[in-house]
């Protein structure tokens, strides 16, 4: 299969918008009799559908959720970044595009990142036209902050709730389009199946969570903006109902999945406490602008800490291991998510861990408070202030910047973190790989489109922080919009598709066999069991280090816990029914055999870079090597037939406006 | 921690419900949720049904968990959602009532689970700003001053978890729609529709059958964010300068 990434001719600075002026275009008139079902409603796909309704589409929008609202975006604490400059502190497109290449450790597409970053700005101004209140300063303009991997302050914020708010923003405008009936909501409804018409995506079949019911439902083309998998591995910073079907049910109908092996694992979360845990809480990385990370210099003193036979406090500044600034002074405690969640573990390896289970490392605000409450107490000219007043007085600046941060931490971990460092480790939290997709947002399925996290494109090997947000709308806006129009301009004679045709019954009847399979099977062990199974294995392999026969014993592992999983998994209740271990069961069948091709991609690609290291490739001092003459290239699976092996499609990437670089934060 | 639990099972909506007893051994560390995980799990292994309860994030932001514990919404903690509260604040020996979210606007659709749809559809009715996407100015031109932005963001924390009316002895959603009222008048860029969204948003309201505010605040007490009533008094200027203006 060739692979037509379909980036258009020109200079860097002019591709998107040449192309946007000369682009096919729908006209209204035939907007009104194309219809497009759009997956999801986290950031991409709620700015997409209300996009799309906007434009005169007719949209049917589906959630698992009991709302478009709870879609995981909303969790997203820190912020979005855009090239606005308002700082007069040298950002521009250029830059966020540079930034965002770097970050990405050159594994990304050129040309689709310069994108983004040049509908960067046009985000910040549509949310705050849709009533964002993101942070302002006392003029009353717009607040920035600064952000991992980058020297200039871009990161706009609304608190420690910025996903939040652009959320509600989108769903506001998606609620909109619902009132005016451009667009059809499907609450409670979980997508199962994509269904093909000639090669094309046309459908697909879902089930109403409330009544157990397959529905039906076509269109001209199908957008997936679904999330991303980092739930493969159990324990993770997604909510607990993010999955990989959607997306992976198009795999297996012959969609590419490129790129797997990038997975980021987030520096600042809540280190785990016990096995029945369910999930890890991310502490946002904003937090890494004031806290230092430190872990104890000495064995014996790590070991009493972990003993509990001393404090955090006992141990003094110089027996103490500022080991980011030690070893990277240039950007110290705000290095790239992959760089420090990498120096975490070589610390805890080296046994300095601060926690009983030896994972774990201290983020400590203690310098922060004394500078910041020097500042004020200079600022209220309290200059013979007492060390007390001090630290009260810069507790408040913390509390006014991190405070609900804060507040999570202690409602956890029952400790106060103004008064003791926290405690953090890192945890798997966002999925560079996804679908493949064209500059158009299109997968290798004609009128398939896959947006936000679901699809590979613009963070290469690791994303930076804030620029979740700015992708997942930067499609949904600013992107598919235009570039659906590439597909549907050619699309205006077809008519409406019905669904009573071979394609859905035989694509329905697929579906009911799994569910029954998975019904019938009454075995003994429950669904979270296997999901916690397979979790322990991709951390331990494919995890956070890996190596050849590391990943060759989880493919093995995985293959044969799949096995286990349909002989001995015991799913309660009926199919007609609202019956969330259904759900569950089938999310799960599914991680089973894409932690596997995980797994294939990550033996394939001996080289490291961004949040896939390879043992075998690294410098003498431990950094990550990359591999440009061999691995620069999107590696994009097939495997329709699990029983036969995956096949790679490799598009190699050039870079025409950035030079190939090592990478470094020293 | 051993713990007895009267837990609320109902079928499916028009089921008759009744309470179930459970004993489950919990660790202080865990969370509310990881407890009642912990019970699913026998459940299973005992080949009954588990409890059916919704819950997403985790993290207390996306608003899906929704029990009442003990008779409050969320439980005991004050400003904590249900996934936020930890086993440490009861005691061993504790039996825990745990009841869903109940109110005429949010029929239950199994055990702990109901149906929140009430609040998209208030939401549709108004609770936005008539903007394409497209047709925005710069984010700088119209300054904003930066208490309203904060007072603005202290109403839109609002996460829709619905414990407001699950608290409010009259199953009332003003303080949902005082909320997103608030969010949006706070704001230069909401104003122009200030008058028609305080209208829609309360008739929608009192069509999908929420009652009366009496002034109780138990809503307030109860909110796992906090909202302030100072809210209800904003929308109940917003809704009564509407209607006395409304031309239409």
């Amino acid at each position: 299969m060739k692979l037509d990434n379909k980036v258009p001719a020109g200079p860097m600075a002019e591709k998107w918008t040449q192309y946007k002026s000369t682009m096919p275009i729908v006209s209204p008139d035939n907007k009104r009799r194309l219809e497009v079902i759009v997956v999801g409603t986290g950031l991409a796909g709620a700015s997409a559908a209300a996009s799309l309704g906007e434009l005169g589409y007719n949209v049917k929008c589906f959630t698992f959720h009991d709302s478009p609202r709870r879609a995981h975006s909303i969790a997203a604490q820190g912020g979005i970044n855009a090239s606005k400059n308002y700082k007069n502190d040298g950002d521009s497109d250029y830059r966020l595009f540079y930034d965002t290449v770097k970050g990405g450790d050159y594994r990304s597409r050129e040309a689709n990142v310069y994108r983004l970053a040049q509908v960067s700005c046009d985000i910040i101004d549509q949310c705050v036209a849709q009533g964002v209140p993101f942070a302002r300063e006392y003029s009353g303009m717009l607040d920035t902050r600064s952000f991992g991997g980058v020297q200039v302050s871009r990161t706009f914020y609304a608190r420690g709730q910025t996903g939040q708010q652009l959320l509600i923003g989108a769903y506001q405008a998606l609620s909109r389009q619902i009132s005016t009936g451009t667009v059809e909501m499907y609450n409670r409804h979980e997508m199962l199946d994509l269904v093909l018409i000639d090669g094309k995506a046309r459908g697909i079949i879902a089930r109403n969570l409330v009544t157990g019911k397959l529905e039906r439902y076509a269109a001209h083309a199908v957008v997936l903006a679904t999330g991303g998998y980092a739930n493969v591995f159990y324990l993770s910073t997604n909510a607990m109902g993010c999955n990989v079907s959607a997306a992976w049910r198009a795999a297996r109908k012959g969609a590419l999945m490129a790129n797997l092996c990038f997975t980021q694992i987030h520096p600042t979360c809540i280190p785990q406490y016990g096995e029945y845990q369910s999930k890890l809480t991310l502490m946002s990385e904003s937090l890494r602008n004031d806290g230092r990370v430190w872990v104890p210099k000495k064995d014996e003193d790590a070991k009493a800490i972990r003993e509990g036979r001393k404090k955090a406090t006992d141990i003094p500044e110089e027996d103490r291991d500022f080991y980011l600034e030690r070893r990277y002074p240039s950007y110290g405690n705000l290095v790239p998510r992959d760089v420090a969640s990498r120096a975490a573990k070589v610390e805890c390896d080296k046994g300095h861990g601060v926690v009983p289970t030896g994972l774990g490392v201290y983020l400590d605000f203690s310098t922060a408070i004394e500078r910041y409450g020097k500042s004020r107490a200079h600022a209220m000219h309290l200059d013979n202030a007492g060390a007390a007043t001090i630290r009260r007085l810069g507790e408040e600046i913390i509390e006014e910047k991190y405070g609900n941060l804060f507040e999570m931490y202690e409602k956890i971990t029952g400790e106060n973190p103004y008064q003791t460092p926290m405690k953090i480790y890192p945890a798997a939290h966002y999925a560079m790989g996804g679908l493949w997709v064209d500059y158009n947002l299109s997968t290798n399925i004609p009128g398939l489109f896959a947006l936000g996290e679901c699809n590979f494109s613009d963070h290469g090997a690791n994303r930076l922080g804030a620029s979740a947000l700015m992708q997942g709308l930067a499609d949904g806006y600013f992107v598919i919009p235009y570039t659906i129009g590439t597909f549907l301009a050619s699309e205006i004679r077809t008519p409406k598709f019905k669904t009573d045709t071979p394609e859905f019954d035989a694509a329905e009847k697929a579906v009911s066999e799994r569910i029954d399979t998975l019904l019938n099977n009454n075995g003994s062990e429950s669904v979270e069991s296997f999901h916690r199974r397979l979790g322990k294995i991709m951390w331990e392999y494919v995890g956070m280090s890996r190596n050849e026969a590391g990943l060759k014993t989880a493919r093995q592992k995985i293959r044969e816990l799949r096995a286990d999983f349909y002989k001995n998994v015991f799913v309660p209740g009926t199919r007609d029914e609202y019956n969330p271990e259904l759900e569950k069961a089938c999310r799960v069948a599914d991680f089973l055999e894409m932690g596997e091709l995980l797994a294939v991609d990550a033996l394939e690609r001996r080289e490291s870079c961004g949040g896939h290291f390879r043992e075998e490739s690294q410098t003498p001092e431990g950094e990550a090597k990359r591999d440009d003459a061999n691995f620069s290239y999107i590696a994009a699976w097939e495997w329709t037939d699990i029983e036969k092996e995956p096949v790679v499609h490799k598009e190699q990437l050039t870079y025409e406006a950035i030079e190939l670089k090592t990478r470094s934060y020293k | 921690m051993k713990l007895t639990l009267k837990v609320w099972r109902q079928k499916n909506a028009s089921a008759k419900g009744q309470y179930e007893t459970y004993q489950v051994e919990a660790s202080e560390h865990m969370s509310f949720l990881e407890m009642m995980d912990v019970l699913n799990e026998r459940l299973i292994n005992e080949k009954k049904e588990p409890v059916a309860y919704e819950h997403d994030c985790r993290e207390g932001i996306c608003g899906a968990c929704s029990m009442v514990i003990n008779g409050q919404p969320h439980g005991p903690m004050t400003g904590t959602t249900t996934c936020q509260l930890h086993m440490r604040n009861f005691k061993d020996g504790d039996t825990i009532h745990i009841d869903p979210f109940r109110a005429k606007g949010f029929p239950v659709i199994k055990d702990l689970v109901v149906d929140r749809a009430a609040f998209d559809r208030i939401l549709q009715a108004g609770g936005f700003i008539s903007v394409n996407t497209g047709a925005a100015v710069d984010g700088n031109v119209i300054p904003i001053a930066k208490e309203s932005a904060s007072k603005s963001m202290d109403a839109a924390a609002c996460i829709g978890c619905g414990a407001c009316v699950a608290a409010c002895p009259n199953a009332s959603a003003m303080l949902f729609v005082s909320a997103k009222v608030s969010h949006l008048a706070l704001l230069p860029q909401g104003r122009v529709e200030a008058k028609r969204r305080a209208l829609n948003m309360v008739r929608q309201m009192d069509a999908e059958g929420f009652g009366n505010c009496s002034n109780v605040t138990a809503c307030e007490a109860e909110c796992p964010k906090n909202i302030s009533v100072v809210n209800i008094a904003r929308l109940n200027r917003e809704f009564l300068s509407a209607s006395l203006k409304a031309e239409e």
